[in-house]
């Protein structure tokens, strides 16, 4: 592995075979009395969060505690971020505190990447605009390969805002390195102009791609990010695009259902599917824990420069 | 004391076992080393200093001590240390079990995230847990490891138990001690003692891993790091 996460590109077959094994192990560690491992003793983790994040900061600040790193939390709002400080000042000042490994969602695509050349320590994306979501993608994968056994070969649908979705990018570029057949499924105006280069395949038609979906993803409708006329209504797009129980029962028989949170109930998934045992999403929540520690023990645990 | 690679579960053993040679025969044992005794590719030749029938005594023998010292099977719990010493422990319970005419409950430990040495070296991948449903609360647990060398992985191992519960005692079987402990530790069951340099390199090969039953000595080679 390299010393950032910064995409789920970077990652090659090896590579994300490694994590997903890794993460099986320490999964069945949570059920142990004693939930901690000294592993990362005396290293620092900074969560550094330029946007609101609930899930994935406790779920990366979870994941350092339990393989016992300090973790420190930073987060924009109240700190000089609000002064004017730039992300390299901020980034230089985390460097002379002695972060081992730094933690960043950002509202721009790239920083991650940027942050990476400046800061000595390992570099983690928990999130960079609609950009990437790499560990996202990885529990994503982790909780498809726990549920369904396999991963080479199933079929995943993904459905929603792929335009705006960081999770999706990583997705698709994860699940074809891990030999999935990813369907992007999206009104027009929702998908990236050059989704045509992606690993997978589009369809604008949810109930013609649901038969063959060994999983369907649902994203969420980002409405902080509906700044133009995407589509003509919610309720049009919940008619077209939601996934409600109608909908669900087009699965295969073992076919499940997944959503990266936070979920808009009522708009892409209603309430009765996110609460069916076909649903994986609490699920991804705890899988999420062990898949970062999995990460950031493979990027911290060793003498550094990662695996091999 | 493992080979320089901890496999996670399911993967095919490492590639060196694919060239194994088959076990020496029983004048090349008592033999020095020569040149070419036993090629491997890429390590200097090694001697053969346990062939097959000789890991199953000692092994047949080690049951009946920890049966002997724990006064029958009842309480013992056996955890193998990942890579070779989860065979070796399989192997004791089924021993175990034969004679006292039950199931001996068997597992494993990995250590891995409890070693000392872990910074210097790249993240390793992790060995596969298992322990016995029953638990390990006061019962008598005996670690089981191929090699026992510096007694840093026996270290490890005891930090990692407490985690996992608390046993009324530990003990620790060895298919070979080779020496040179760094740490106030001793086996209480040993396959054979083998007095060796520090710059020779003990392998273990097990059937359930490599292919064959062997215990090789040879010289270490210059880019290995521990066993």
């Amino acid at each position: 592995m390299k010393r950032h996460l910064l995409s789920a590109g970077d990652l090659d077959l090896d590579d994300a075979l490694l994590i997903l094994d890794t993460a099986e192990e320490l999964a069945r560690m949570a059920e142990r009395p004693v939930k901690k491992l000294p592993t990362l003793r005396g290293r620092t983790v900074v969560n550094l969060f330029y946007e609101d994040s609930t899930r994935t900061r406790i779920s990366f600040e979870a994941a350092a505690k339990r393989l016992s790193a300090d973790v420190i939390n930073f987060s924009a709002k109240g700190s000089s971020v609000a002064k004017g400080e730039s992300l390299k000042d901020t980034a230089l000042t985390l460097e002379a505190m002695g972060a081992d490994a730094v933690v960043i969602r950002h509202s721009a695509s790239g920083a991650p990447h940027r942050l990476a050349t400046w800061v000595k320590g390992s570099v983690v994306n928990a999130g960079d605009g609609a950009h990437e979501h790499p560990t996202q993608a990885l529990l994503d994968a982790f909780t498809m390969r726990r549920r369904l056994g396999r991963l080479d070969g199933l079929a995943v649908t993904i459905v929603g805002d792929v335009l705006h979705s960081r999770v999706a990018r990583s997705n698709v570029l994860l699940l074809s390195t891990l030999g999935a057949e990813v369907t992007l499924v999206a009104p027009p105006t929702l998908l990236p102009v050059a989704v045509a280069g992606w690993p997978c395949s589009v369809s604008y038609e949810l109930d013609l791609a649901l038969p063959k979906a060994d999983v369907v993803m649902m994203l969420r409708v980002q409405q902080e990010r509906m700044n133009a006329a995407y589509f003509p209504s919610v309720r049009e797009y919940s008619r077209r695009y939601g996934l409600d129980a109608a909908r669900m029962a087009l699965l295969p028989e073992q076919g499940i259902v997944m959503h990266p949170g936070p979920m808009n109930r009522g708009v892409e998934i209603a309430a009765e599917v996110a609460d069916s045992v076909r649903s994986t999403i609490v699920e991804q929540v705890a899988n999420g824990v062990s898949v970062r520690m999995a990460v950031l023990y493979l990027l911290l645990g060793g003498s550094g420069g990662g695996q091999r | 004391m493992h080979a320089a690679d901890h496999l996670p579960c399911g993967e095919a053993p490492h590639t060196e076992a694919a060239h194994a040679p088959p076990p020496g025969g029983e004048a090349q044992r008592r033999e020095a080393p020569r040149r070419h005794e036993i090629p491997r590719r890429g390590e200097p030749p090694a001697k053969v200093v346990l062939q097959p029938a000789e890991i199953r005594r000692a092994l047949t023998r080690i049951a009946h001590e920890i049966l002997e010292r724990a006064s029958g099977a009842d309480d013992v719990v056996l955890l193998g240390i990942p890579t070779r010493g989860v065979p070796l422990a399989l192997r004791l319970a089924e021993r175990l079990g034969q004679v006292e005419g039950r199931p001996v409950p068997a597992g494993s430990l990995d250590v891995t995230m409890h070693r000392d040495d872990l910074r210097l070296r790249p993240a390793r991948a992790l060995g596969h847990t298992e322990v016995p449903s029953a638990g390990i609360d006061d019962k008598i647990v005996v670690l089981v490891d191929d090699v026992l060398y510096s007694g840093r992985t026996v270290r490890a191992a005891l930090d990692a138990l407490g985690d996992i519960g608390r046993p009324r005692a530990v003990q620790l079987a060895v298919l070979v001690d080779r020496g040179h402990r760094e740490l106030p530790i001793r086996p209480d069951y040993v396959g054979k003692n083998l007095p060796t340099s520090q710059r020779e390199m003990v392998r273990v090969l097990l059937a359930e891993v490599d292919g064959e039953d062997a215990v090789l000595l040879g010289a270490r080679p210059a880019d290995r790091g521990d066993s």
